[in-house]
């Protein structure tokens, strides 16, 4: 990366001056973040007085903290670290299901059959999950546990399907030709020739869909399900309410652990996999900015797929 | 179906809402996205990093917890927003929270566009002689912003349905209206969500039209 800013096109490699310049930006812009960072540290670790001018501990101090020897607080992260994953772990299995459905409804020959799931797959992509999730819990009297799964499947699943269509599309014809000329049946010939080819292209932005999914069951939190989030109210309504930036901390520090570790997993699987893997970069090539390492997934592509839930 | 025409002024004032909070919020982070964008391809090293882990750690967190963290830590920080009614607090936390988890979204859209921006046309435009800003913009940036343009667009589809997040966090936006009226109105449950999905349709498939067209005449253009 460091090296790669000389190499750009855009200017020419930096003289003394430059060079400077950009050191003394450089170190300012490292002390206001720094500074900023600190400030915010101190802010918390300061002693503060309480609404009925009680002094309360600062945020760092170890009375708000001693709940990390008690196992049984343990036990209750671990928990909830479990029920989220049982509701990433099956949304995402229907979620493939349905997108496959999806992706075979949306690419069906006859336009009487591709019509329906266009429309149902608009109405899913432009609405919010926690809305589905909202109308499964009521109207289906769903627990939040299968409110959250299938709404999270559905969404995911038109997401998918969306993905799996575009792949498909963007085979190249003499593929589906090819299977017809040998004498397979349409049908054979999706199954056989193209479908594979599409899951193959499109794996990676299929992985990055489901790491977003997995992200997402923080959204059954509004509906009550204990899942990681919960702990904080739960727990701190048990442990006491001293401990909730404690437990809070705690809880978003294993979130970006998760989500940051299978986004590098994802990078790693589309560096392998998809279109163009084997193939050599040439060097400096990658872009005007010469740093696009591998693969990019371009999740911004992919419709609604930009953010979240998005 | 009167469940709806009885709950309608709160239907709407939850709509209203939404799409303040969507304005606000899609404002907000285009500017900051792009000022991320920006550092990420500046020549200053810690420009850079400062950029690239702001955009992975909020990338990596739930919107929920941006949401929640906001509602938490800020008041402890003494930086909550004061003399407002508590319903406008809230408000503004969210409108906040919502701008900072978009900004690397869009950050990365406008990134990748300008990176999508063939190498041979920076490199003819140093040919003949431009500078750095010049050719950043006459050059990239007018072919890079077409690019840029839908996946934006997309982002910001995605920024419409995330307000319902809000709506976990106090805000009476459209999702939090739904349920105000859902506790009047138990017995119609389905016609009242039916309803506010159709509000959210309205602003998404508009959203969406938008950047279908705005891709098509790209496509002609490239």
């Amino acid at each position: 990366m460091s090296a790669t800013s000389t190499s750009t096109v855009l200017y020419d490699a930096p003289g003394p001056k430059a060079r400077r310049l950009a050191r003394i930006i450089g170190v300012i812009v490292s002390v206001v973040v720094l500074g900023v960072l600190a400030w915010v540290i101190v802010t918390l670790a300061l002693p503060r007085t309480s609404a009925s001018g009680g002094d309360l501990p600062g945020y760092f101090d170890w009375s708000r903290w001693d709940i990390v020897n008690d196992r049984a607080f343990w036990r209750g992260v671990g928990n909830g670290y479990l029920n989220t994953l049982k509701m990433a772990g099956l949304a995402a299995v229907l979620a493939i299901v349905i997108g496959v459905l999806f992706s075979f409804g949306r690419t069906a020959r006859p336009a009487v059959g591709r019509v329906p799931p266009t429309v149902v797959l608009e109405f899913f992509l432009g609405m919010p999950v926690l809305l589905m999730m909202l109308f499964i819990l009521l109207v289906f009297s769903a627990g939040s546990y299968w409110a959250g799964v299938w709404a999270l499947a559905v969404y995911n699943g038109a997401i998918i399907g969306e993905i799996l269509r575009s792949g498909i599309a963007a085979l190249p014809r003499g593929q589906r030709e090819a299977g017809l000329t040998i004498g397979l049946t349409p049908l054979r010939t999706r199954f056989l020739i193209e479908f594979p080819q599409a899951v193959r292209n499109m794996l990676p932005i299929i992985i990055a869909q489901l790491v977003v999914l997995l992200k997402d069951t923080a959204l059954a939190y509004v509906i009550a399900y204990d899942e990681l989030l919960r702990l904080v109210p739960n727990l701190s309504n048990f442990y006491g309410n001293r401990y909730r930036v404690t437990i809070f901390l705690i809880v978003l520090a294993i979130y970006l652990v998760m989500n940051l570790l299978l986004s590098w997993v994802a990078r790693i699987v589309a560096a392998r996999t998809g279109p163009g893997a084997g193939r050599p970069r040439i060097p400096g090539r990658g872009g005007i900015f010469g740093r696009l390492r591998g693969r990019e997934i371009d999740i911004a592509d992919v419709p609604g797929a930009g953010m979240g839930r998005t | 179906m009167d469940a709806v025409i009885d709950n309608l002024p709160v239907l709407w004032g939850g709509f209203l809402r939404t799409l303040a909070l969507l304005g606000i919020a899609g404002v907000a982070s285009l500017a900051l996205g792009t000022i991320v964008a920006a550092m990420r391809l500046s020549p200053i090293a810690p420009m850079r990093t400062v950029a690239a882990v702001y955009t992975e750690l909020l990338r990596n967190t739930p919107l929920t917890l941006v949401l929640f963290g906001f509602a938490v830590i800020i008041p402890i920080l003494g930086l909550q927003p004061r003399g407002v009614d508590s319903q406008t607090q809230f408000f503004i936390l969210a409108a906040i929270g919502l701008s900072l988890y978009t900004s690397p979204f869009i950050a990365e859209a406008i990134r990748s566009g300008v990176n999508s921006i063939p190498v041979g046309q920076a490199e003819a435009a140093r040919s003949i002689g431009l500078g750095f800003g010049q050719t950043l913009t006459t050059v990239v940036l007018p072919q890079a912003i077409r690019v840029v343009i839908p996946p934006i667009i997309n982002v910001l589809i995605a920024l419409t349905k995330n307000t319902s997040v809000a709506g976990g966090f106090f805000v009476v936006e459209l999702f939090g209206a739904s349920r105000k009226a859902i506790n009047a109105r138990g017995d119609e449950v389905v016609a009242i969500l039916l309803s506010v999905a159709a509000f959210y349709l309205v602003v998404t498939v508009t959203l969406g039209l938008i950047a279908g067209a705005v891709e098509k005449r790209v496509a002609v253009l490239r």
